[in-house]
């Protein structure tokens, strides 16, 4: 069905002569097909003629009937490892095509790469841009459907997933999100402390303390103050680039090379954020505990005390309903962000838009699970 | 060089969007070889009947063939199959934007074949070096001039030796010299290297230095308004919007001003 096959029945083949003198001859079409199936064992022939002579090689081609970029790239490489070996080429039979998909690669030999900036690896962070027009059609749902898909077969195919994008993203939406949580979760643990210890003082009872902001770090606010955050930083950033990757056309370039661009953009950031949410709340939550134990210094409860009370009062199924909700948060979160960037409209105005419109969405529906899960987790008894 | 069967047939396009018709009941032929130029005032939906061509559009009514396939209702493995023999250069580049030159020509290769690393790069180099870019390999593309990025991205477009190849607005914003470079590459291409080019262009030297054929859309009568060889249409049709368009043209080409 191949515009190539459907041509000419020809089949590429080659027939390498080493008496009495060296001489590799090709025939048929050498096109993209042909090259994936040649393209060692050729060269590793080649290198063998050369090898095997004292004289120059020939190389015909006079019998090639087509030749695409990918058969001029084999051609060239030919003649440098004849050439490597130390021994002449004489090309003869070069007309028309062959000539014109060779000169690209006779006139690289001379050029140099010009010089540039060096640039940060930073640049390396957005794997994409702006793609005009709408494919509005990516609606709620049919997205939904795609993401759970691409989820699934990530699950059943791990190789598939662009492990290297999800890892940068998730270095980008965690590991450099850790200043700003450890500030944030930090203070949060302070005021707690001190608010709740002004109370108890009245009945002597700082020790309690800790059980109060333990349990609400570990359950609620940890999780939640870290998806918040998350929201602002990686949302916003997910929406944002993928926006302008549609803005530029780089989504449906994508869909023209055969990409999908649910998998190839979504699931790595989707999946970054589920793996990086419930970390960042265990880590919200250890130091928000330190910050509460720094305050409690100051109302007479040594460390000690404190995180003895602190073991007593936490159970783990505080430890994990929180982190689950942060898993879904991230799952929230990342999905939003792509969806709103895969839904901008053109312009850059519309990238604004939809960074906007995926933080609301997603810190209204942080709000909304949250209220479902208590509800839940009151029912479940946990 | 026109062989029977056409690369491109479009039969009975209707193309609009939601209750909104921009363009009824077209229907015309690309030949193999030929370069075919859509011409026709902004706005009048020549970036969106490109991307009818290319299926990223689902038309309102009608079918396109490409290469032999309907292209219309073609999905999965048969829509591929299309899309493998096809090449787009997008009206803004379009350049992945995190990846340098070498590598967003490259990509079609990763993606379609399954060429050595070394071999691929090899290519990729080589189709940059044929759009002039060769020493540019391992930049990124906001470290290039426009006029370069959109090179570079015919070259991505190129990469893997296309039957068709879909260019929207090739040289606008480009000066008239570099744009006369890029005519010569089209020619070239069409001409040593056999591809079919649909063209999207207002560049009116240009079509008349290149256009075997071309077609008008009229935003008014939302349809093809003429049909042919550039210099027979502008001798010949008495059409006066096509008259003034292609005569604009003319003067245009000979005070030698760009736009
Ligand atoms: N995704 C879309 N949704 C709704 N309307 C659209 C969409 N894409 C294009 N249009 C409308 O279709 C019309 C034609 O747009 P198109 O981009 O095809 O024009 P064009 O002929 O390529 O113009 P130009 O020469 O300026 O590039 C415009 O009125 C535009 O507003
Ligand atoms: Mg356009």
């Amino acid at each position: 069905m191949d515009k190539q096959a459907a041509d000419s029945g020809q089949t590429f083949r080659y027939d390498a002569t080493a008496s009495p003198d060296a001489c590799l001859q090709l025939s048929g079409r050498l096109d993209v097909h042909a090259v994936e199936r040649v393209w060692s064992p050729l060269r590793r022939r080649a290198r063998e003629l050369a090898e095997g002579t004292q004289a120059a090689v020939t190389l015909d081609v006079g019998d090639l009937e087509y030749c695409d970029g990918a058969g001029a790239a084999l051609l060239h490489a030919l003649e440098r490892d004849i050439e490597r070996a130390g021994r002449q080429v004489e090309l003869v039979g070069v007309q028309g095509l062959v000539e014109e998909q060779l000169t690209p690669y006779r006139e690289l030999e001379t050029v140099e790469p010009a010089r540039h900036e060096t640039r940060g690896g930073l640049l390396a962070q957005s794997l994409e841009a702006v793609s005009r027009v709408g494919q509005a059609a990516y609606s709620q749902f049919g997205f939904i459907g795609e993401l759970t898909r691409a989820l699934g077969s990530a699950v059943l195919n791990p190789r598939q997933v662009r492990w290297g994008d999800t890892f940068r993203v998730a270095e980008a939406a965690g590991f450099q999100a850790l200043p700003i949580v450890s500030l944030i979760a930090f203070l949060l643990g302070v005021i707690l402390a001190f608010q709740s210890a002004i109370a108890m003082r009245q009945f002597g009872g700082e020790i309690f303390v800790a059980n109060l902001v333990a349990v609400s770090l570990f359950r609620e606010l940890g999780p939640l103050m870290m998806a918040i955050l998350l929201a602002g930083r990686s949302g916003a950033a997910f929406a944002a680039e993928i926006g302008t990757m549609k803005v530029n056309e780089e989504v449906n370039a994508l869909k023209t090379m055969g990409l999908d661009p649910v998998r190839f953009l979504v699931l790595p950031k989707v999946l970054a954020g589920i793996l990086v949410a419930p970390l960042l709340a265990l880590y919200a939550n250890m130091i928000g505990l330190l910050g509460a134990a720094v305050v409690m210094q100051g109302f007479g409860i040594p460390w000690t005390a404190f995180f003895n009370q602190v073991t007593v009062a936490l159970d783990l199924s505080d430890l994990f309903t929180g982190l689950f909700k942060a898993l879904i948060f991230g799952l929230l979160i990342a999905g939003v962000g792509c969806l709103r960037g895969l839904q901008t409209a053109s312009g850059a105005a519309a990238v604004g838009i939809s960074t906007t419109s995926a933080v609301v969405t997603s810190i209204i529906l942080i709000v909304v699970f949250d209220g479902l899960f208590a509800v839940l987790f009151y029912h479940m008894g946990v | 060089m026109a062989s029977a069967e056409p690369v491109i047939k479009v039969r009975d396009l209707t193309m609009g969007f939601g209750d909104f018709v921009l363009m009824r009941d077209l229907n015309f032929d690309v030949q193999r070889g030929e370069i075919f130029v859509i011409l026709g005032g902004s706005g009048s939906g020549k970036s969106t009947l490109l991307k009818h061509m290319i299926g990223l559009y689902t038309p309102q009514n009608g079918h396109i063939w490409v290469a032999g396939a309907d292209i219309t209702t073609a999905e999965g493995k048969a829509r591929e199959a299309i899309l493998r023999r096809v090449g787009v250069m997008y009206q803004m580049g379009a350049l992945f934007g995190s990846m340098t030159l070498l590598e967003n020509v490259r990509l079609p290769l990763e993606v379609h074949t399954d060429l050595p690393r070394e071999a691929m790069d090899a290519i990729a180099r080589a189709r940059l070096q044929l759009v002039g870019l060769g020493e540019f390999a391992d930049f990124m593309p906001s470290e290039i001039s426009g006029g370069m990025q959109k090179r570079a991205a015919i070259a991505r477009a190129m990469v893997l030796d296309p039957e068709v190849l879909f260019l929207d607005e090739p040289s606008a914003g480009l000066d008239p010299i570099t744009s006369a470079e890029l005519d010569q590459l089209i020619l070239r291409l069409a001409r040593s290297l056999d591809m079919t080019i649909v063209i999207v262009s207002h560049e009116l030297a240009s079509i008349f230095a290149i256009a075997d054929r071309v077609i008008m859309l009229d935003k008014e009568s939302k349809g093809i308004v003429a049909e042919g060889n550039p210099a027979t249409l502008r001798d010949t049709s008495d059409h006066p919007w096509v008259q003034r368009f292609l005569q604009r043209a003319d003067s245009a080409d000979s005070e030698e001003r760009s736009t």
